[in-house]
This record gives C-alpha cells, structure tokens and sequence, in this order.
C-alpha cells in the first residue's frame, strides 16, 4: 500500500500464541490497527501532479481572468521586471505565469499558516492529552469524522497521533509547491493554477485536523445543533471587571485562562472576552465568554480602554497592537513563536518575576510560550493592573475632535487611504460645527484599519474620531451569535443529501471569511437571512459568522435567534472558527459519501466530480482579505464549489470564470450512455466577484445550480433565481433559457414569462444526464 | 490634489504604463468618433453619484444617445435605465464583460464582432483600477477611457483627479460636442 512511513508492512493474517490477528500494518514506531476495510481509491497523499487533469479540466471550462495588482515583478536581482501586456521579465515569465505565481505564493502562505497552526496545536493538545486521546467529533453521530483527510490521504485517524502522519505530509506539499514559485522555476499559468488547487486541498486537510483534534482534546461541542448562544459586541463586555482580551486563532492560551480562573474560584471576577477565531474557539470551550466582534474591532476596542491585559496568539493580529496597548498601559502577551511581537521571551522566568515587571517596572509585554504561565500571569496582570489603569482610554474627547478639526488641512489624503474610500474630510468638516453625526456614520462601512490616520500629514487620530463619535451606537452592540457546533452529523446527511442533489433543497450557502467589507458586515447579515428565509441550508464561519449575529430584524431578533442551527432547509449553521471550514468542505464530501455511497477513501477526483456536478454548494466571502481566505477557496475549487467574492475581492488579482456564450464549454458524459451532453452553465463560475451584495445574491442562486437537478429541484432554484432576479434587476434574466432543460423544468408560477423568453430564444429541449466529466465513471461507453 | 494624474488611492501604483490625461474633453469625442464599435460601462455605483442635478445614470444615458454607442450596465442598476424608458441597454456582471473583451472572437453585444473601444464609469475606485489593469495587459486592441472623476492609470486614457464641478463641465462638454458632430 501506498505510505507515508519509509517502513510498513501490512499483514492480512497473523498465526501467533496470542491468537489470529487480522489486517494488522506495522510500520517504524507504531503499530496501526487498520480496521477500514475500504477500497484504496487512486489518489493516496497525492503529489502536485496527481491531481492535475482533474485540475486542468476545471480550468478549460473555468479560464483565468488576470488583473494584474502590480505590473512589475520585483521577486530577484534580475527585476524589476516590466511585464505590461505581453511583456517578459529576465528570467522569461510573463504576466499571466507571473500572477499565478502570486496567487500560488499566496495560497502557500495560507496553507503553511493553518498547517502550523495545526501543528502547534496538535504538539499542545499531545503533549497535555497524550497520543491516544481519540478523535471524536461527534459521538455515534458522526462516523465519519474526519472526511477530507480520508478522502485526501486515505487513512481514517483514530487518534491525535495519527494526525501526525498526516501533517508530515501536509508541509512537505507545502515546501514542494513554495518551491515551484522560485525563479526560474514553474513556466505555465495553468500549472501554476493547478497547484495553486493542489495548495487548497492540502489547506483544506489541515483545517480539519487543527478543527479536529481541538473539538476531540478540549470538549468542543461536538456536531451539536443546538450549541448555545453566546453574546457579541463591544457593548457586551462588563467594564465593571478587570478585562482580559485574547486575539488571534490559536485557543490554547485562551482555553488556559478559564481553567485557571476556574481552578482558583476567579471565574466571575475577570472577563475573558476574544476577538477573531480564537473569540469563536473560547466560546466552544466557555460559552460563558463573550465574543468583542470580527478583526476588524481590535483597535477600536483596545482603544476603548476596555481591555486591561491583551493575549495575542497568532494570525489576524494587528501588528501594532503593541504599540496601541502602550497608549491605554496595557501590558501584552504574546503566546506564539510566529508573532513574537519583540517582546522578551519570558518563557523560562518566574510568574512572580514577570508580573512584577508587567505591573510596577514599566515593561510593556512579555512573549511566554507556555500557555499555561501566560493564563496565570495575565490573570493576576490584569487583577494588578486594572485598578491602577481605571480603564484607560485612548479615544479623544468631543471638544478634542471639535478643536482637532481646526487642524485639518483638507488634503483628502484620509480618504485616498481609505480602503472604501470613506468621505472622513467631509464628516470632519461637519464636527468643526459641532455636528459628530457623519462622523459617526461612517462607523458601520469602517473597516477599523486606521489607514487613514496613517495618512493623515497632522497626525489627526482620525480612527478614534469616528468610535467616539459612534460611542452610543458601540455600547448598544449587544447581540447574538450561536456557538461553533463544529462537524455536520451523519445524520442530518442523510437526511438533506437527497433533497440537495435532486435540488428540492435549493442550495448550500457558506458565508465564510474574513470582515473586509464593502458597505458593512450587516450586508453579509441581511444576504444570510434572505437565504435562510428561502430554505436553502446556510453555513457560516469565521468573522462572517460573527457578522452574521450582529444584526437584529424587526423584532430585535439576531438571525441565530430566529433561525435554527441544524444543517437543513431555513438553518443558519456557524459551525466555529477558520479552521471549521472544514466541515463545510466535510458536509459535501460526506453527501457524497454518505448519501450516494461514492467510495471515499483517496478518490478524491470521483468525489470533487460528484459535488461539482451534483451538490448546489457555494461559497460567499464577502469580506476575504487574507491568504488563509486564498488558500480556503482554492480548496473549495479543487472540490467543485464556487466561491463568490466582495468588491475587495478582485484584489486576488485573478477570477476563475466560465463563459456561458460558448456552449462547447458545457458538455459532460452521461455515465448511463457515455454520450456527450449539453447541460448549460451549471454553475457557471467557480471564482466571481461580485459588485454588490444584490449581484452577489442573485448570482448566489444561479451558481447553486447543477446538472444533476431533477426537473422540480431545478424548477426550485429557477423560481428563486428568476424571483430575486427580477427584484433586484427589474426584469427576467437573460439566461434563463440556458438553464432549462425540459419544460418540466420551468417553475410553474413563472410558467408563462419564461416559455415566451424560451421562444423568443428559440430554445430546444435536452435531456438531463447522469453527469460526469470523468470518462472511466461512464458505464456504458458510446457505441456499445 | 485637483488636475493631478496620479492613483486617486493613494497605494494604487500600476507600472511604466500609465493613462494619458484628458486635458481636452473633446479627446473622448475624436476617440469616440474615430472607434468602430465602441461601448459604454457603467457600474453599481452610478445611481448613488449625484451629478448635474441629477445622477451618473442620466449622464451615461445623454453621452450614449449623443454618441449613439449602447450601454452595458451592471446587473444591479440595470432597472435603473429601464425605468428612465432607456432603451440600447445591456447587462452583464462586470466581471463578465472585462473577460469578454479579452476575447478577440468575442461577437460583442451587438453581434458585430469585438469592440474596439470601451469606456467606464460610476464604479468603485479599486474595481475599475482593477478591470482596466486586466484590460490594460490582456485585450491588445481595446481601447480605454475612464470617464470617472479621478485618474485611473490603467486606461488608455482618463481625467486625471479633478472636483465634481469640473467633472460635470466636462461631461457636458463631451456630451455637446457629440450632439454637434451628429
């Protein structure tokens, strides 16, 4: 069999005096109980090229569009490079090679940071609970618990230690596709892209194993759909308590505060509140913790005062965060060997040493890398200190920014460095008169960067401006968000797996992602609740699912308030933090699996065909600013669901889109037959960006779209794509007729507007295939 | 800042080749008269641009009409030009169009082959800078211009960044000498 261990041998029976032994494989260190009787499908811990004619044929139907972010390549000695239009650089790579390149070096990024997060967690979690501490997601509701990894390495981990094999593996594909953005090294933009797939996929794995083995070791709920609530917002926090803060992805440190705090009868006395996916992963440990909000709340709420100790782990953190916890004398931890934050490592010193110097000598941080002393030293910091800091502000008075305005030089550099191109001259303007009002309006599309104080030629702490301003509305952010259930059980795939590939069960839509927005996090709200209200089955993740919750509709409820958490129609499911993502990925897999009986183990290429062709899923990350957001949705791809962006978005600098006025673009093989058949663009984009939210909305339908509906589950997803269409465009699509295939397919409310286009279009009926693009899926080939 | 060729975001740097300026409005007429097929794009954010006393809709739909040239709008404000009785008016995801016109066997909207010329307005800053960058390099007989009211370096030609006034003006200009050339 195919292996990670230079040594193994597998035994299919074993004679000895303590009796027969069956499927016994040993290998160097270990003994492995393989109890999997599966089939090894073709793809075990597949390599950069195994999977890169599924890869390519993806990307003839799904072409590249570059827009370039830079015109230069700037990456040796040779460069700069100008490779404008069909320019080449010294080393001969042009454009379209050069952006893959990036967008690989991106992706690498990404998956190296969730493989070392991963890591780092797996080596906590081992060291505290040991090797053998089994994997369990969900009880005897979840069976298969770890989908991609069985799916991509073929093995079924049974315990922490097992992830180890798997995580070996995971950073040599990583090192091996960094390699290939060398110079002089990879030449084609299509191979580039497809290890840019191979990257997402290798992401993917390690998303499941960091969500894994932390759900399995530290008590999270366990594919539980009805996760309590907890609160979110900056308005939730009681002041009133010394105040610890953690930020980042990695829970251990958090995790180790509420022990010690419940250790030592403290549990009450302090606020342990998070901000970002270690927020999300506290409350799967604690739901008696309280979320601040998305990334983009850090300086805001540092700045607030609030905070009297700040624990930052690792991923999504401000790297100023320092030097802004300094302006409110607050000390900061940092608890991770990748963002040491220049602080002395403090790791080997005593408790007392170290409190001492945070408290009365003035140091402003210390890096601990134990997670268990940095809990007790920033819980006795925090009792220490917060007395002495009385919750020291770093935002101006009312008569500060009147005054401040004064200075103002009208230079408009605030808004040319504003991401969203905020109008902060104009609403400074307004305050010089007394009037905060456009200042504090500017708050809700503030993406909390401070770009525009950086900016600024006096130094105005435009940033600060616009809290203060907004300061009433901020104390009144008190919502709801549902607990991170982790895995989607077995179960409740059986139960929608028909439903979804039949296309009664209109789509899956996975808000996931990071808070760069356009106009808002309430736009990512308000897109979720239509979906849910339409019965498809929403996911959520990440900084997008925090969004998600904060929002109340006309009764003042907060979408998980109104909406339930199961994994079916009209459910809103957060299902944790990034590293979660994996159970979006895992819930196609397994309808795959479990409900059409797709051999799972490393047959990845049969599976990603299965879901492209099959499964309505789509991805919206509305906000997506980070690598880590790159390297998710390039493994979305790889799995055949589409992924639609925010404005910000294009600055990936590369859409993946079909073109659906070339119908050759759309044929697949009927497996019953082998013919080809026309199916349309279904779906026909697997990365779009989209201009508004009403755009992303109506293309969110559409995508949803497969070849595999049956004629009512297609009339379904048309009605809601015609019906949101027409709301938002003011007329009936002008494709409609590319995605009717019989009439039966047609919605019978909307029966006579869509004949008269299919008439008009001189439309001809087709018939609906058993979909693949894979040849040797064909059971019958054409001329038999 | 006012008459300054240079990215209106400020880390918005593109490369050696950059948009020549429109000093003279009366530029975007001989480009327009001199092009074969040209079109106009106009993006989400048109509706919401007060201009003139009314909005960026009514002025793409005055610079279309005086021109005789169609529109293609993106989807979200396509309802707005129907409901003004707009009539030679095309919707397609931006995206969609930019990828289009990379194409060189691409029939155009109106069945007559590629375009030769495009022009833009009403979009976000960075999402035209990006679109124009993607035809900047990939479609090597477009034509660009950028009607927006700050300079986008990836056009073939745009305003460099001026005030609403001026912007207004010249859009009127543009708009008069089209009418007049009829």
């Amino acid at each position: 069999m195919v292996s990670e261990k230079n040594i193994r041998v597998k035994i299919d029976e074993l004679r000895s005096s303590i009796g027969l032994l069956k499927g016994v494989e040993l290998s160097i260190g270990k003994i492995v109980g393989e109890e999997w009787l599966e089939e090894i499908g073709p793809t075990q811990f597949p390599k950069i090229t195994d999977l890169r004619e599924w890869d390519l044929k993806l990307l003839q139907r799904y072409k590249p569009f570059y827009m370039p972010f830079c015109d230069l390549c700037c990456l040796c000695t040779f460069g700069k490079c100008d490779l404008t239009g069909d320019k080449r650089g010294a080393c001969g790579i042009n454009m379209s090679a050069q952006q893959s390149r990036i967008v690989l070096l991106a992706c690498c990024i990404g998956a190296a940071t969730h493989a070392s997060h991963a890591r780092h967690l797996l080596e906590h979690l081992i060291e505290k609970y040991g090797r053998d501490n089994p994997i369990d997601v969900g009880g005897p509701s979840v069976e298969v618990e770890a989908p991609i990894t069985r799916l991509v390495c073929g093995i079924r981990p049974r315990t922490l230690g097992d992830l180890e094999e798997v995580l070996n593996y995971l950073e040599r594909e990583i090192v091996r596709s960094l390699a290939a953005t060398h110079t002089g090294q990879e030449a084609s933009n299509l191979d580039f892209e497809s290890k840019v797939f191979h990257v997402g996929m290798i992401d993917h794995v390690a998303l499941e194993v960091a969500d894994i083995a932390q759900i399995s070791a530290l008590g999270f709920p366990k594919a539980d759909p009805e996760a309590p609530l907890v609160d979110i917002g900056l308005g939730v926090v009681d002041s009133t308590k010394p105040v610890i803060m953690v930020v980042g992805h990695n829970v251990p440190p958090a995790a180790a505060i509420v022990d010690y705090l419940v250790d030592n009868g403290l549990y009450g006395g302090i606020e342990v509140v998070g901000l970002c996916c270690t927020a999300h992963d506290l409350t799967r440990y604690n739901p008696k913790a309280r979320i601040v909000g998305p990334i983009s709340w850090q300086l805001r709420f540092i700045r607030s005062g609030v905070a009297d100790v700040i624990i930052v782990d690792e991923q999504c953190i401000r790297t100023d965060t320092l030097l802004e916890a300094q302006k409110v004398k607050a000390p900061v931890i940092a608890t991770s060997d990748v963002n040491c934050a220049g602080l002395p490592d403090r790791t080997k010193d005593s408790v007392e040493k170290i409190i001492e110097d945070l408290v009365l000598n003035g140091q402003p941080g210390a890096l601990i890398l134990d997670p268990e002393k940095a809990a007790e030293v920033a819980v006795k910091t925090a009792l220490l200190v917060a007395p002495r800091r009385m919750k020291l502000k770093a935002l101006p008075d009312v008569s500060d920014i009147i005054e401040s305005a004064k200075k103002c030089r009208k230079c408009d550099d605030c808004r040319r460095a504003c991401p969203n191109d905020l109008p902060v001259r104009d609403a400074l303007a307004e305050a010089l008169e007394g009037n905060l009002n456009a200042l504090a309006d500017l708050y809700e599309a503030c993406i909390g960067c401070g770009r525009c104080e950086s900016a600024c030629p006096v130094d105005l702490p435009l940033h600060s401006f616009i809290v203060k301003a907004a300061e009433k509305r901020i104390k009144e952010e008190k919502y709801k968000v549902r607990v991170g259930r982790g895995a989607i059980q077995d179960v409740e795939i059986r139960q929608v797996g028909s439903p979804i590939v039949l296309g009664e069960i209109p789509g899956v839509v996975a808000f996931v992602g990071c808070a760069n927005y356009p106009n808002g996090g309430t736009e990512v709200a308000k897109m979720a609740v239509e979906f849910a209200k339409r019965r498809y089955i929403v996911v959520a993740s990440g900084c997008a699912a925090m969004s998600i919750g904060m929002y109340r509709d006309e009764e003042g409820k907060t979408p998980y308030e109104t909406f339930p958490g199961a994994f079916d129609a009209g459910g809103i499911v957060n299902v944790g933090s990034c590293v979660s993502n994996s159970h979006i990925a895992g819930a196609a897999i397994k309808i795959a699996n479990i409900f059409a009986k797709r051999r799972l183990r490393a047959n990845y290429e049969e599976i990603a065909d299965y879901i492209l062709n099959r499964v309505g899923a789509v991805g919206v990350a509305w906000g997506a600013m980070s690598q880590k957001a790159a390297a998710i949705a390039s493994g979305f791809w790889r799995l055949g669901v589409p992924v639609i962006v925010g404005p910000h978005g294009l600055k990936y600098r590369r859409m993946l889109l079909g073109r659906k006025d070339k119908p050759e673009d759309w044929y697949v093989y009927d497996a019953r037959t082998g013919e080809k058949i026309y199916v349309g663009p279904a779906p026909e984009h697997l990365f779009y960006a989209a201009e508004s939210k009403e755009e992303a909305m109506v293309m969110i339908a559409k995508l949803c779209m497969r070849p595999n509906d049956t004629t009512k589950g297609r009339a379904i997803k048309l009605s809601n794509y015609i019906d949101l269409y027409k709301r938002f465009f003011g007329t009936m699509p002008d494709d409609v007729h590319l995605f009717v295939r019989t009439l039966a397919d047609v919605p019978l409310t909307m029966r006579e507007e869509v004949i008269k286009v299919l008439e008009e279009r001189g439309w001809k009926e087709n018939i609906i295939p058993d979909p693949t693009l894979l040849p040797r899926l064909v059971r019958k080939k054409a001329g038999e | 800042m006012a008459g300054r060729a240079e990215s209106w975001q400020t880390a918005e740097i593109p490369g050696p080749k950059k948009a020549m300026t429109i000093t003279n409005p009366q530029i975007v007429t001989a480009l327009i008269r001199r092009s074969k097929d040209p079109l106009l794009i106009v993006g989400a954010e048109a509706p919401k641009t007060k201009l003139g006393g009314g909005d960026l809709i009514d002025y793409a739909i005055k610079i279309s009409e005086a021109a005789g040239i169609p529109i293609l709008s993106s989807p979200s404000i396509l309802g707005e030009f129907l409901n003004r009785g707009f009539k030679r008016i095309f919707s397609m995801p931006l995206v969609d169009i930019a990828n289009r016109l990379t194409d060189p066997n691409w029939a155009g909207l109106e069945g007559r082959g590629q375009h030769d010329l495009a022009m833009f307005m009403g979009f976000r800053y960075y999402v035209c800078w990006l679109i124009l960058s993607g035809l900047k390099h990939y479609s090597k007989n477009l034509k660009t211009i950028s009607l927006e009211m700050h300079y986008q370096p990836h056009a073939l030609w745009s305003f460099p960044n001026i005030s609403k006034e001026e912007w207004e003006k010249n859009l009127d200009i543009i708009i008069k000498s089209l009418k007049e050339g009829k």
